[in-house]
């Protein structure tokens, strides 16, 4: 009994999700692929990035307008992270924020670039593409506030 | 790369940290002993191994340590016969509901040593151990058949439930 202590166990729990996008996060996703920001245009006439298939204002059904928005945008929240997680999108330490790029009524979760000093919310934003983009969130590597 | 995308890859991942505490730590520490000890309920008498801290039907703790026996019934299995992410072992194999001598709950664990298809509700079975011996429950490598005669269904229905 008195080894109760020495009983740890670590573990790894992990899932290989794959998920169908539906054709509109699909097509988001492809506009991404390509180095684009499209949004998509509710019945009452705004625009959602990211895109989504529902007014989740209202619950009807978005059209099929899509609107090209970005590449930059303005912080509306964020949060600084010291201590990037292990897959978290940037390795060094960065601010989780909603950005509301031009031209888009709502506001989208990423990352933006440090260094710290420069986050703020209203700061002016710009989309960073990935090199190398294979149809997935990061293909948008990240935001960085403009100078 | 001109296709629409259509899918995304999702993975998820959780990385912890599981102290077994004093029940599960007994539990572990006898099994260093090639012992299978569990707890049993003052209220229904019921011994659960695995042991439990408390009796989930009862609600009161479970001070009393019981050891129980090496040798048990199949109540239930199932033959895995697909390959999935992460997996130990190599299909075909069987994973059975064991319910040993002296014990009122199953234990989950491998029956080894025999053709999957020969794996039946009934069939007796006896613990045999890995060496060297961990505090992990996988030092009991798996159950093999014992060839005793198969335990009638009357005798261990009550358990299935």
């Amino acid at each position: 009994m008195a080894r109760d202590a020495d009983f740890v166990a670590r573990f790894h729990l992990a899932y290989t999700y794959k998920r169908s996008t539906g054709p509109v996060i699909g097509r988001f996703l492809t506009s991404l692929r390509e180095g684009r920001l499209e949004g998509v245009r509710t019945a009452s006439g705004e625009v959602l990035v990211p895109a989504r298939a529902y007014d989740p204002r209202d619950g009807r059904a978005t059209t099929d307008a899509w609107v090209d928005v970005g590449p930059e945008g303005t912080i509306t929240t964020w949060t600084w992270i010291d201590a990037p997680a292990a897959g978290a999108p940037l390795d060094a330490p960065f601010a989780w924020a909603l950005v509301r790029l031009d031209g888009a009524d709502t506001p989208m979760l990423h990352a933006v670039r440090g260094p710290r000093a420069a986050i703020a919310t209203g700061a002016r934003v710009r989309a960073v593409f990935a090199d190398h983009r294979e149809g997935g969130i990061r293909d948008l590597s990240c935001f960085e506030v403009i100078p | 790369m001109s296709e629409p995308v259509q899918r995304v890859l999702g993975p998820v991942a959780l990385d912890y940290t599981v102290h077994a505490g004093s029940v599960t730590g007994a539990f572990l520490e006898a099994l260093l002993d090639k012992r299978l000890v569990g707890r049993r309920c003052p209220s229904c008498a019921k011994v659960f191994l695995p042991p439990r801290g408390a009796c989930p039907t009862c609600a009161v703790p479970m001070p009393e340590a019981v050891e129980v026996g090496q040798r048990g019934v199949v109540t239930t299995f199932s033959v895995i016969r697909i390959p999935f992410d992460g997996q130990v072992l190599t299909p075909p194999y069987a994973a059975a509901h064991i319910v040993l001598d002296g014990a009122d709950t199953p234990l989950l664990h491998i029956v080894g040593e025999c053709d999957v298809d020969t794996v039946r509700m009934g069939m007796r079975v006896e613990a045999v151990w890995a060496d060297p011996i961990e505090p992990t429950l996988a030092s009991v490598r798996y159950f093999r058949p014992t060839g005793e005669p198969d335990v009638a269904w009357d005798a261990f229905k009550e358990h299935l439930g």
